[in-house]
């Protein structure tokens, strides 16, 4: 193998790694269900998309052209949204707490008091940091 | 140079999937565990084609396809339970 297909493959593999570990790391900091469905279903699948592309470099140019891994990257690609979809209707149905911050909520809230929302100066910013 | 290039992925991704235990062990309700166990399903799915990778050989893809395919069922399947009571209506 050429010296500048390891480079490439050495790239997307890191591009992929460091993704998901950032998709990971969002959903163990946030503070709200709804903010943490945010990390897996983007970064993760992105980081997914990062390594199996690495992986596709390396086969087609060990062998011959391999796809083997693009059905992997269609399948995760369409199935993250649908069971994003499907989390989110459940944690609705739960009625989860959300704190302030989410931006539903609060537009929720305004729009049931006065008509039209402005988010900017609507709650209490000490109000904000004690939730989270 | 890509066998260490190829470790630290499998560090950085095992240490996602600490992380990912660590929710699925605190998670507050019992959306965010579903969340967790969907999440630990595609960082296995990652570590299984890293092996794939450093093993050299492509066989190790369908077993990462049945894995994707056997987490979406199951997280579709646990989350249609918890919103309308039955799976299959």
């Amino acid at each position: 193998m050429q010296n500048w297909m390891e480079w490439a493959v050495a790239f997307f593999l890191l591009l992929g790694g460091s993704f998901v570990l950032i998709g990971s790391i969002g959903l163990s900091r946030m503070p709200d269900f709804f903010m943490r469905l945010h990390g897996p279903t983007k970064a993760t699948t992105l980081g997914m998309g990062g390594i199996l592309l690495g992986s596709i470099f390396y086969f087609s140019l060990q062998q011959s052209i391999s796809v083997h891994e693009l059905l992997i990257t269609i399948f995760l690609l369409i199935t993250a949204p649908i069971s994003a979809h499907m989390l989110i209707k459940t944690a609705l149905h739960h009625q989860l707490k959300a704190i302030e911050r989410t931006r539903g909520e609060r537009e929720l809230k305004q729009g049931q008091q006065q008509g039209s929302p402005d988010t900017k100066t609507a709650m209490p910013e000490s109000k904000q940091s004690k939730e989270s | 140079m890509l066998e260490n290039v190829i470790f630290l992925v499998f560090g950085m991704i095992s240490l996602a999937l600490l992380l990912n235990l660590w929710r699925l062990l605190i998670g507050p309700s019992l959306p965010d565990r579903i969340l967790a166990l969907d999440t630990m399903f595609i960082n296995s799915i990652a570590l299984i084609i890293l092996y794939g990778l450093l093993m050299g050989s492509p066989l190790y893809f369908e077993a990462a396809l049945l894995i994707a395919m056997l987490g979406f069922v199951s997280t579709v399947a646990v989350c249609k339970f918890l919103l309308r009571g039955d799976i299959i209506e």
